[in-house]
């Protein structure tokens, strides 16, 4: 089992590398092998549950940094690494089918596979410089898909995307540097086991954290990069985007943020808590009045992770349970919306929604699965965003008091304003007279809907049972622990 | 009379020196008496096999340093612990800077004239600008790399400052020496000189007040002094400000950082290479040996101040980066931001903040000369294409170069599994560790800044079609492409697998007052 962790940071990059130096089409299957492969090395992981750290390897790396090789795997990691590894497979297998302009597929895998090594990397690591570097490998392959692959103003939105991220991340430095001069010791397990910092550090810490944090997940005020990003990356890079990488954001500041800075965290959540309640309303008005697919998507995000931070927020085990799901949810259900806006976008040639309308009559599967990631989207029970968002609600009403309670009053009402935007979009899009752009639209192809099947099969079966899904108990556990609630 | 007692000299601790003294010597004298067509070959060989040869006395010495065998020379000279490794990095740094001197399959004669003060466009520069090369550079430069040696050894302020100057002579000189743009190479020669005397003459003055305070110019008695005088510090502090001011400059700290960018963009490429890696790490060494050793009680004085300069520095140079077009200016701009980041290990003031400094210096040094490896590559019919909208769509034309570039420009980013990001974590972790965290804040903010020329840059080369007027990349020579295979693997090496050099870089850091 201890080789196994190993694997699934080895295998995608191995591939990575093989599928550079092989020719295109050939380099596109090595790279659906290696995350198949890779995937196949981590759903056992989850196989054998014992209390604590499922699986664990420790090997030294650096001593002189305090850099250890040391990942481990539990329940609020496991369904995280799951669903890196699912969609790295489904984007692998759609960019083979479909690389867009300047081709290169092999290189797009390639790319791919790292992303995902760097994204299991930041779940895994149970070493603070570890998940760092983690943390800050993702980075760059990121830009060079928006930026190679992208749209009309990759260029620009690459950057921007690079220059923020980066920003976070040499904040997250510092942090990290802070805690390990101090604590003498990087181990996130020791360190969330008996914190040796400081209050006062631990507060300034804790916000040089969050700010890091907030910008991947991204939180409102900071989540500017975001739209441009999405609008202009390809299909597969919004996919992952939205998917997983946004989720390095909210799961670092859960394990990190919370466990090794808990009283920190403790002192700011009030805070958060306000900027996450503002995130959900701003979001939602933005997104009503988008007139953009990919980019009304992309601010849904913002409004998404809004809830996924106040549940976090909260401090409560029910509200960090619901953000572990709600982070889950997003992720199918984003991962799926993107696809679709991004098939929508390549049979219209445009995702401007005046010039869409009509889908369902000539593609009433394409409109019937948008329609389902939409209303799941918009947190209709039965499908899977509605736990995440209905019990951020929830724990933010039990936490009591009146900011908490206004401020779940508030979130409620931005969960209405999400319903309105994202009919607004079905409306657009699927109903009303046939637009010209998709008078020839077709139906979904084979490998789009397999490329499709496990994600809206997830959606529901989350829906109905997220407890198959995810390990309520690891969160109650972090919880308690760190914070003794 | 008095009888003439003469001091104990250790030759074998001197040896790394001598060598290089003497080769430097024999070089001279090969000029003279050698053919011209081989010369470069023997000038090469000789200098290669002098720094190899002084590099196995490092090596050997290394083990037996002892608090009574350190000094000699009637303590002119402390060969510690730290002395060795500083001496054993500038030869290992000076060994590949000196491969790029030898190339001459990039331009007929390589990149050196003989005559540095020839007239810009007089009968006799055009003669020479198609001559066949000139060799003079290699004993210049062994007599540099003798001086840098004897620089980071030197146990006495005076010792210090004499081999200040044997090390900048020949480095003025060999900044004059440019095949093309011959009137920029003469101008940045002279600016180097006439503001590098000026440092000097600080430097001196500022010895000159300290002998005054101290009564001696050695570091112990220095030490001493600081420690137990009952004397005003005022003399102290004059003198230190102004012996500090002559060894900022040398490490491009700001606001003495001005020659920088015009001394790195007119000298030729493989000098450029040698001053930013070599003079930086000399400067640094003899900086660490005059603060951790003479003045170390004067510690509540200098941090303060100091840190504004590093701070100072690492804004100057970040933002000013930013603005540059050239690609050898923003070089020299991002190595004045480094000496900033230098400062920040060095005022950390522990055991870590002397090793994380070494480690920075040594990984720093392999990157810098990598990457002006690369820059010499990148030419057109009038030698090298600087100009940073001449790189653009590089990464079409020669995507394997490009690539490394990039890699190299992500190290200097500090972006990890680079040994950037792992100097960076150092420098930043002891001066946390020593309570001056507000300049590791300042280190992160310009970080930020500086990533974006340098993202700039690797955009322009991989993202941008490449132009009627993008240069083609010259197929390097032997020496060219071991230099970069050298500089790339210790970047990646370092970055991945710091372990080894953080530990002897650890070991290395004490010194023997």
């Amino acid at each position: 089992m201890v080789d196994l962790l190993l694997w699934t940071l080895a295998l995608p990059l191995v591939g990575a590398v093989i599928a550079l130096v092989v020719p295109d089409a050939p380099g596109r299957i090595v790279s659906v092998v290696a995350s198949v492969l890779t995937l196949v090395a981590v759903v056992p992981l989850g196989f054998d549950r014992p209390a604590g750290m499922w699986h664990e390897l420790d090997i030294p790396w650096v001593p002189a940094f305090h850099l250890r090789l040391h990942l481990g795997v539990d329940g609020i990691s496991y369904p995280l690494v799951v669903l890196t590894a699912l969609l790295t497979v489904l984007c692998c297998a759609y960019s083979v089918w479909h690389t867009p302009a300047p081709g290169r597929g092999n290189v797009l895998g390639a790319l791919l596979l790292v992303i995902e090594a760097g994204i299991l990397g930041t779940f895994l690591a149970q070493d603070l410089v570890l998940f760092f570097i983690a943390f800050e490998v993702v980075l760059l392959p990121m830009a060079a898909v928006i930026a190679v692959w992208g749209g009309e103003g990759r260029r620009r939105a690459a950057l921007k995307f690079a220059l923020y991220t980066l920003a976070g991340s040499v904040l997250l430095l510092v942090g990290v540097v802070v805690v390990v001069v101090q604590a003498d010791t990087a181990d996130m397990v020791k360190l969330t086991e008996s914190p040796t910092l400081p209050a006062t550090t631990q507060l300034w810490v804790f916000a040089l954290f969050a700010l890091a944090f907030a910008i991947k997940s991204p939180l409102w005020p900071l989540h500017t990069w975001l739209p441009d990003a999405h609008t202009e990356a390809p299909t597969v890079g919004s996919v992952i985007l939205a998917g997983v990488l946004l989720k390095m954001g909210t799961y670092g500041l859960i394990r990190v943020g919370i466990g090794v800075t808990p009283e920190g965290f403790a002192k700011a959540a009030p805070v958060l808590g306000v900027l996450a309640v503002a995130a959900i309303v701003v979001g939602s008005l933005v997104c009503l009045v988008q007139t953009e697919l990919k980019r009304l998507i992309a601010y849904s995000s913002v409004g998404h992770m809004g809830f996924v931070l106040l549940g976090i927020a909260t401090g409560s085990a029910v509200g960090l349970q619901a953000a572990l799901i709600g982070n889950i949810a997003h992720g199918v259900l984003t991962g799926l919306l993107f696809f679709v806006a991004g098939a929508i976008k390549d049979r219209a040639h445009t995702g401007q929604l005046a010039e869409l309308g009509g889908l369902r009559e000539r593609a009433p599967w394409l409109a019937g699965i948008l329609g389902v990631a939409a209303l799941g989207s918009l947190g209709l029970p039965g499908l899977a965003g509605f736990w995440g968002e209905a019990f951020a609600v929830v724990a933010a009403y039990q936490r009591g008091g009146l900011l908490w309670t206004v401020l779940a009053i508030v979130a409620a009402v931005g969960a209405a304003l999400t319903a309105a935007y994202l009919l607004r979009m079905l409306r657009r899009v699927s109903h009303g007279p046939v637009a010209p752009a998709l008078a020839a639209a077709g139906e979904v192809r084979w490998p789009e809907a397999v490329a499709w099947a496990p994600l809206i099969l997830l959606a529901f079966v989350l829906g109905v049972v997220p407890v198959l899904v995810v390990d309520l108990a690891a969160g109650a556990a972090l919880i308690s622990g760190a914070l003794g609630r | 009379m008095p009888e003439l007692k003469l001091p104990d000299i250790d030759y074998a601790a001197l040896l790394p020196m001598l060598i290089l003294f003497g080769a430097a010597c024999v070089g001279v004298l090969i000029e003279g008496f050698v053919p011209r067509s081989v010369r470069n070959m023997v000038q090469l060989v000789l200098s290669l096999a002098a720094m190899v040869a002084a590099l196995v006395f490092v090596i050997r010495r290394a083990g037996e340093v002892t608090a009574e065998n350190a000094a000699t020379i009637g303590g002119a000279i402390m060969i510690d612990n730290m002395g060795l490794f500083m001496e054993g990095a500038l030869l290992v740094l000076g060994l590949v800077s000196l491969l790029l001197f030898g190339e001459r399959t990039l331009e007929r004669g390589g990149a050196f004239v003989p005559h540095a003060a020839v007239t810009v466009g007089s009968e006799r520069d055009r003669e020479q600008a198609v001559d066949s090369g000139a060799t003079e550079v290699y004993p210049l430069a062994l007599f540099s790399l003798g001086g840098m040696l004897m620089f980071v050894t030197a146990n006495d302020l005076l010792t210090m400052f004499v081999a200040l100057e044997v090390f900048s002579l020949p480095l003025y000189l060999m900044c004059a020496l440019a095949r093309r743009k011959r009137l920029l190479s003469q101008e940045s020669a002279l600016k180097y000189f006439l503001l590098g005397a000026y440092a000097s003459a600080f430097f001196l003055f500022g010895v000159a007040m300290i002998y005054g305070f101290a009564k001696g110019v050695d570091f112990r008695a220095i030490h001493e002094a600081v420690r137990g005088s009952e004397t005003s510090p005022t003399l102290l502090l004059i003198g230190l400000a102004l012996v500090a001011i002559g060894l900022l400059f040398k490490i491009a700290a700001a606001p003495f950082h001005v020659w920088t960018p015009d001394v790195y963009q007119g000298a030729p490429t493989p000098v450029t290479a040698f001053m930013a890696a070599c003079t930086k790490a000399a400067a640094f060494g003899a900086l660490l040996r005059v603060l951790y050793v003479g003045f170390d009680g004067a510690k509540w004085h200098f941090t303060p101040v100091l840190g504004a300069v590093a701070v100072l520095t690492m804004l100057v140079g970040a933002v000013l980066a930013v603005t540059q077009t050239d690609l050898k200016r923003l070089l020299a701009y991002s190595s004045v931001a480094n000496a900033g980041y230098l400062m920040v290990g060095l005022l950390g003031g522990n055991k870590d903040g002397l090793s994380s400094t070494l480690f920075y210096l040594v990984a720093y040094g392999f990157t810098v000369i990598a990457a002006f490896a690369l820059v010499s590559l990148v030419r057109d019919a009038d030698g090298e294409a600087t100009h940073l909208s001449r790189w653009a769509g590089l990464g079409r034309r020669s995507p394997l170069f490009a690539g490394i570039f990039t890699f190299l420009l992500l190290a200097f980013a500090g972006i990890p599994l680079t040994s950037g990001f792992m100097a960076k974590f150092g420098v930043f972790g002891a001066a946390i560790a020593g309570d001056q965290t507000w300049l590791v804040i300042f280190g992160v903010l310009t970080s930020i800044v500086l990533a974006f020329p340098y993202l700039r840059v690797v955009v322009m080369m991989w993202l941008s079609e490449p132009g009627e007027t993008t240069p083609s990349v010259s197929i390097p020579g032997v020496l060219t492409s071991a230099v970069l295979g050298i500089g790339t693997v210790a970047t990646l090496l370092l970055g991945v697998l710091p372990g080894p050099l953080l530990e002897l870089a650890d070991q290395a850091s004490s010194f023997i007052r």
